[in-house]
């Protein structure tokens, strides 16, 4: 059965006639796709002369190429450089191993165990959270609000907390997951940056880290959620049976069996944590800023520098593209598995 | 949990407050509903709205045909059997959200009205859609046939999504320029060497509508890519046998098949489209006029601008709008197709 899944023939076999059609399509949108792409390549090594007067396709044909944009890039602002693909290699591979990391226990517990938070203590806790926002403004200092807040939540829930009724299920708890991020950014940024002001995290990498942290958790524990779901249940029932824990139970025969699923995710949410540009844009300045600030600003006060920008996007793209040669047939296979399930 | 409600609360607060810097800090003054009148009745309404003028013949045609469908589909639900009070209620909202904004299309979208930021908006949220699950479909089915370097084009067809949008954004820049951009000769043969795609509204649109749909094709193909595979043979497979042409075949077998999936693949796309703001922003920054400016741009200016109560309710508003239209979504299409199944 398994091995007919991978090594099929597909019920397709186009006529040559289909088949010339196809590679034609094919090759126009490759087209499509890779010119943008090679247009960049050229413009890395074009002088800016050679960018002003006019569009020049091929190097040594139409123009000499130099490698002043390659050179100016790796040695004059050589700290310019390294410093943002720093911040970019560690806060978009920290934030998303983490993500990965707690999406994947977070969603394998919504799968797998029945949750049913009382909708009262949900209204409390943002009751809490109102009152310690008016003790701010009346003036009291925002640490001593929020602990008189939590230990009024913690007494509140403790004493009361049993009368509530209405509770929600785990489906609510997944929906309302995935309706953070229908939440846009902008409406996060304005109180995530007025947050890392008083905290004193401005421009650092943790703030980053932690912000897209919070932002892909949504993605990650939607897209592991089907596929921890299209594990059949008798194999973990056999291994509790035979006396293994919950956590070797998702140590040993979850995660293994997700490996296609947890690497498609993790590309995802790497792509997103390395080209995130609004956050990025407001919570750093100088320290920990990105390759996508730093793409920005090579729109300098004499227009873009077309020249610079190509080398940079081409650097950054780099490990992501070979990132993504090395995942594709994980890809493929992975996300299917989630994908039927719909 | 902390994380995601604190900042939803906040954000609330300031859409109904005017924040001013001051030393050693911000002070916020509320003022109500201040801010959100001004977006939808005050100063910044030809900015949110656009300017309204009468609809066109063909305007009042669509929006005529419009209404009466949505009344017959009301009139439907109130009459069936399974209809309950709140799900009328509910619906009739949806109805008239639904309408209101199909108002504002037909009379912001002719030849005197001008289109503001939240009709921008859904023009790159639903044609972008549009164009990108079409491609992608298309270049799933391709790519799913037995041709020999198909892994090639697969590879290839993902890079898009690789780029940063901003990045995207400075390179389509690069492309749309018709003096020196690559295309420059066509431009020139075509006797439109002096045309910039900025200067005229819809051709600034367009450019920021083709660098989206270039940049997120990917995503769609590389899903639809794997529901396509992962789709099961035999029935197909009986269908050659029994002599079923390659489009009775996608229609009754594909089709069905890959629909749940591609209604969860729209509804990612929709909650992420929403908030594109890279393109537009880089590309045209906003212009000609506020032609291309979409919402988050707008609060994004409105924030550089240390607006930051009207920010948050444009942040807000959107946030309503989006909600609104994936639960929509959800409830009305992606139940029904995956009930198909």
């Amino acid at each position: 059965m398994v091995k007919r899944f991978f090594h099929r023939t597909s019920a397709f076999r186009p006529s040559p006639f289909e088949r010339t059609l196809s590679y034609l399509v094919l090759g126009f949108w490759s087209l499509v796709v890779l010119f943008p792409l090679y247009w960049l390549l050229v413009t890395s090594f074009k002088l800016p002369i050679d960018v002003n007067t006019g569009p020049k396709y091929i190097p040594f044909v139409d123009f000499q190429p130099s490698l002043h944009a390659w050179r100016y890039i790796f040695v004059d602002v050589w700290n310019d450089t390294a410093r943002p693909y720093a911040n970019t290699v560690i806060v978009g591979i920290t934030s998303s191993v983490l993500a990965l990391a707690l999406g994947a226990s977070a969603s394998y517990a919504l799968v797998r165990f029945e949750y049913r938070p009382r909708l009262g203590i949900i209204g409390l806790f943002i009751g809490c959270v109102l009152l310690a926002i008016v003790f701010v403004r009346m003036g009291v200092s925002w640490p001593l609000a929020t602990v008189v807040a939590i230990a009024l939540f913690l007494l509140l829930a403790q004493t009361i907390g049993r009368r509530f009724r209405r509770a929600l299920a785990n489906n609510d708890i997944a929906f309302w997951m995935i309706s953070q991020r229908i939440l846009p950014p902008v409406a996060v940024v304005i109180p995530v940056y007025i947050l890392f002001q008083q905290l004193h995290l401005l421009d650092t990498r943790i703030a980053l880290i932690v912000t897209y942290l919070a932002v892909n958790l949504p993605i990650v524990v939607w897209l592991l959620r089907d596929y921890f779901q299209s594990i059949p249940i008798e194999l973990e029932e056999c291994a509790a049976i035979d006396g293994a824990s919950r956590l070797r139970i998702f140590w040993a025969i979850v995660l293994p069996l997700s490996v296609p699923g947890l690497v498609a995710t993790f590309l995802f949410v790497l792509v997103f944590a390395w080209n995130e540009y609004l956050l990025a844009l407001f919570l750093s300045s100088a320290n920990a800023q990105t390759m996508p600030l730093t793409v920005a600003a090579q729109n300098a006060t004499r227009g873009p520098q077309w020249w610079y920008m190509s080398v940079l996007i081409l650097i950054m793209i780099l490990p992501v593209i070979v990132a993504a040669i090395v995942l594709e047939r994980f890809i493929a296979r992975g996300l299917l598995v989630g994908a039927i399930k719909g | 949990m902390f994380f995601s409600i604190f900042p939803l609360v906040v954000s609330l607060y300031l859409s109904f407050a005017r924040v001013r810097f001051a030393r050693g800090g911000v002070e916020v003054q509320f003022v109500g509903l201040a801010n959100y009148h001004k977006l939808l009745f005050g100063s910044e309404q030809a900015h949110l709205l656009g300017v309204l003028a009468s609809p066109s013949p063909l305007g009042w045609l669509v929006f005529l045909a419009l209404l009466a469908g949505t009344v017959f589909l009301l009139v439907n639900y109130a009459r069936s059997t399974g209809r309950t009070a709140l799900g009328l209620v509910l619906r009739t909202a949806f109805a008239v959200l639904f309408l209101a904004l199909a108002w504002l299309a037909v009379s912001t979208l002719n030849r005197d009205g001008r289109p503001g930021t939240l009709m921008v908006t859904l023009v790159y949220v639903y044609v972008g859609i549009a164009c990108q699950y079409l491609i992608g479909l298309g270049l799933a089915l391709l790519t799913a046939q037995d041709l020999p370097g198909r892994r090639f084009f697969r590879v290839a067809f993902m890079l898009p999504m690789m780029i940063t949008p901003v990045g995207v954004a400075y390179m389509f820049r690069m492309l749309a320029d018709t003096g020196r951009g690559p295309f420059a000769p066509i431009w020139q043969a075509m006797g439109l060497g002096d045309f910039s795609w900025v200067n005229d509204p819809w051709g600034a649109r367009a450019a920021v509508l083709i660098g989206d749909i270039w940049q997120w094709t990917p995503f769609m193909f590389i899903v639809l890519l794997a529901a396509i595979e992962g789709q099961a043979q035999e029935p197909i497979e009986a269908a050659v046998v029994d002599g079923a042409s390659r489009w009775q075949i996608f229609r009754h077998i594909t089709l069905p098949q890959i629909l749940p999936v591609s209604t969860a693949l729209i509804l990612i796309r929709m909650i992420e489209a929403y908030k594109i703001i890279d393109l537009p922003n880089v590309l045209t920054n906003g212009g000609p006029g506020t032609a291309t400016e979409s919402l988050t741009l707008h609060a994004f200016i409105a924030w550089r601008t240390l607006d930051i109560g009207s920010s948050a309710a444009i942040a807000y508003l959107l946030m309503v709008l989006v909600t609104v239209m994936s639960v929509a979504f959800v409830q009305f299409v992606r139940r029904r197709t995956t009930e198909i199944v």
